[in-house]
């Protein structure tokens, strides 16, 4: 693999919008991935992931805004600007009847790799994403990992520097996602940036940094541990019973932001934990509810991405534009 | 939880010619339990719970379902059953009452409190196609409660909605399971697994535990978890797969989440053992264990 020297961003959107008719899929996106950076998208379905990965592919057209793709804009210069990055979609289109080294030759072909070139960089690519010895097998009948291997595998025929992953690992077994995130981290290792999507955070919380996209628009980016360093101190997990008893209890308290239930425990969200960790036990108690335990935990990228929109709420009850 | 069993699994073995799907999977769940079934695609979930709705036959073992034997009285099963699959159908062009009339009517049966109960009753007159991720999959939950079954099938009911839509479906969830609903989701991730009163963990057809997710972190994995920064990452992966005491590492965005045996390590040692293989600065915290950490431990590396 070459090593990319470059420290410029290797990824500059700036200001993308998007519509689809009155549905407004990207509104006002701005980001940027150094080279060596896996950025997260983070978002529900229609949080507009896979509209902003199509746009900084050149697949689609933004409406207002400027990408580029190491250096080159994705509008006006979108061939230089495709030769640079490989995309892995949501659904890998393969062809099942061919084998998987067959599909690896097919895929050169149409980025331009061959001869000798493809042949070494074939061998280098199916030893490095771990398909060396399948070579022969068809790619249909690859399981879900294998398959999500050799999409990798095609994506980076052409040497890429920006490497586009839009919801990678669905459905694959945590070791299996291990695996290719190891892969992840050896090509950021090389000066590669990767852009991930993924409504998930036990994925999210694997990039170097995150962007919480909620409607079209970036809530906050930063890495993990930045999104949830407010949090920190901020997140209470309780055992109690029963439910309903323990939420109306635990929402009357004036230091309590938000609970959550999880089987019989609870993540329970507080302005301060000191209040909160004395009068619950008692609250509980006298509301004749059971009480377990109660303790501070690490807060989790989800209590973070449900933080802030919950303040997108006040903001708004409040008649601050986001 | 309680006594009533809901669903008996015994010994259930389903092949596919040389294919074992479902491999000696034992297990029940009782009444008003919500029960969730974590592994990968192609874990034997999917084959399981057709199994139990009486769509497919096993090979060996014997499987009953609100008392009836799936191979014997299939047909009594499924009027009894909910289901929500991941790839729900909803009439786009309908609203929101005329989708759950449609599928009342389905069933010969009125359900005027199902809106309600879902938290659609302020959208009946929206058009399905309008809805957003979070109220679809509350609409197709309503649609699998309209002729008020017993029990419920969910396939990952809240895959692709944000996490706050999520905690709200699930709140639906506990107080269909608080009234004596038995509730059994299949899902390939944590973050809805972590819902779970009690979770099984599938892995190649076979199922290597079921207990409740704090339970299985506690008990299913070696030790403590930390959470360990230090540069370069891949080099700091291997050297700390090789620390004695060491029972698991993993790869967590900018750092390392490695699993120690009990009373093997706290950070200082793990600071020290990394110093001495040329990591210099090294920060060391106390992670929570994550369901990740028990299926690792559970289904362990394969070469």
């Amino acid at each position: 693999m070459t090593v990319i020297a470059a420290t410029a961003p290797l990824i500059e959107a700036d200001g993308l919008y998007k519509s689809f008719g009155d549905t407004a899929a990207v509104r006002g996106v701005s980001l940027t991935v150094r080279p060596g950076e896996a950025y997260g998208l983070v978002g529900a379905d229609g949080a507009g992931k896979t509209t902003l990965m199509r746009l900084l592919v050149g697949a689609l057209r933004m409406d207002a805004g400027h990408a580029r793709i190491d250096g080159h804009d994705v509008v006006t210069d979108t061939e230089r600007a495709r030769s640079r990055l490989g995309y892995l979609a949501q659904r890998f289109s393969m062809y099942g009847d061919l084998t998987v080294a067959e599909n690896v030759r097919f895929f050169g072909a149409s980025r331009g790799v061959s001869g000798d070139e493809l042949a070494r960089r074939s061998a280098y690519l199916l030893q490095f994403v771990g398909l060396a010895g399948v070579e022969d097998r068809l790619a249909g009948v690859l399981s879900g990992g294998m398959k999500q291997k050799l999409g990798l595998a095609c994506a980076l025929l052409h040497q890429p520097h920006v490497v586009l992953l839009d919801e990678p690992t669905g459905g694959l077994d945590p070791l299996t996602r291990q695996d290719f995130w190891q892969l992840i981290i050896r090509l950021l290792a090389d000066g590669v940036a990767v852009l991930v999507s993924t409504p998930y955070m036990d994925e999210a919380v694997r990039c170097t940094r995150l962007g919480f996209l909620h409607e079209g628009t970036v809530l906050r980016e930063g890495a993990p541990r930045e999104l949830t360093e407010p949090l920190d101190g901020r997140i209470l997990e309780l055992v109690a019973a029963p439910r309903r008893t323990v939420q109306a209890v635990v929402r009357a308290d004036p230091d309590v932001e938000d609970v959550a239930a999880f089987g019989e425990r609870y993540h329970v969200r507080v302005r301060a934990a000191a209040g909160p960790l004395e009068r619950l036990p008692r609250a509980l108690a006298a509301a004749g509810a059971s009480f377990t335990a109660l303790r501070t935990i690490a807060p989790a990228l989800e209590d973070a991405f449900i933080a802030l929109l919950a303040e997108g709420r006040s903001d708004r009850r409040h008649g601050i534009e986001l | 939880m309680t006594a009533e069993t809901v669903i008996a699994v015994e010994g259930l073995v389903k092949r596919f010619s040389a294919f074992t799907a479902v491999d000696g999977v034992s297990f029940t769940v009782g009444r008003g339990e919500v029960v969730g079934y974590l592994g990968p695609n192609g874990c034997g979930k999917t084959t399981t719970i057709r199994i139990l709705l009486g769509l497919l036959r096993p090979t060996a073992g014997s499987a009953s379902v609100l008392g009836f034997d799936v191979q014997r009285d299939a047909e009594r099963i499924r009027p009894n059953v909910g289901y929500m699959s991941q790839r729900f159908a909803l009439y786009e062009e309908l609203t929101v009452a005329e989708n759950l009339a449609f599928y009342a009517g389905l069933y010969g049966r009125e359900r005027h409190d199902v809106a309600e109960r879902v938290g659609v009753a302020d959208r009946l007159d929206m058009r399905a196609g309008a809805l957003s991720g979070g109220w679809r999959q509350r609409l197709a939950l309503g649609i699998a409660l309209v002729h008020n079954p017993p029990l419920l099938f969910l396939d990952e009911p809240t895959s692709g909605v944000d996490p706050e839509a999520r905690r709200a479906f699930w709140d639906i969830i506990y107080d269909l399971a608080a009234e004596g609903t038995t509730v059994f989701v299949s899902t390939h991730y944590m973050d809805e697994a972590e819902h779970c009163h009690r979770l099984g963990i599938m892995n190649a057809g076979r199922l290597l535990a079921l207990d409740a997710p704090h339970v299985l972190k506690a008990t299913r994995v070696a030790g403590p978890a930390w959470d360990v920064s230090a540069e370069p990452l891949l080099p700091l992966l291997e050297a700390l797969g090789r620390v004695e005491g060491v029972a698991n590492v993993s790869l967590l965005g900018d750092h390392a989440h490695a699993v120690t045996n009990v009373g093997t390590h706290d950070a200082a040692s793990l600071r020290a053992a990394l110093a001495g293989v040329g990591f210099g600065d090294v920060v060391v915290r106390e992670a929570e264990v994550t369901l990740e950490d028990v299926f690792t431990a559970l289904a362990g590396r394969r070469v």
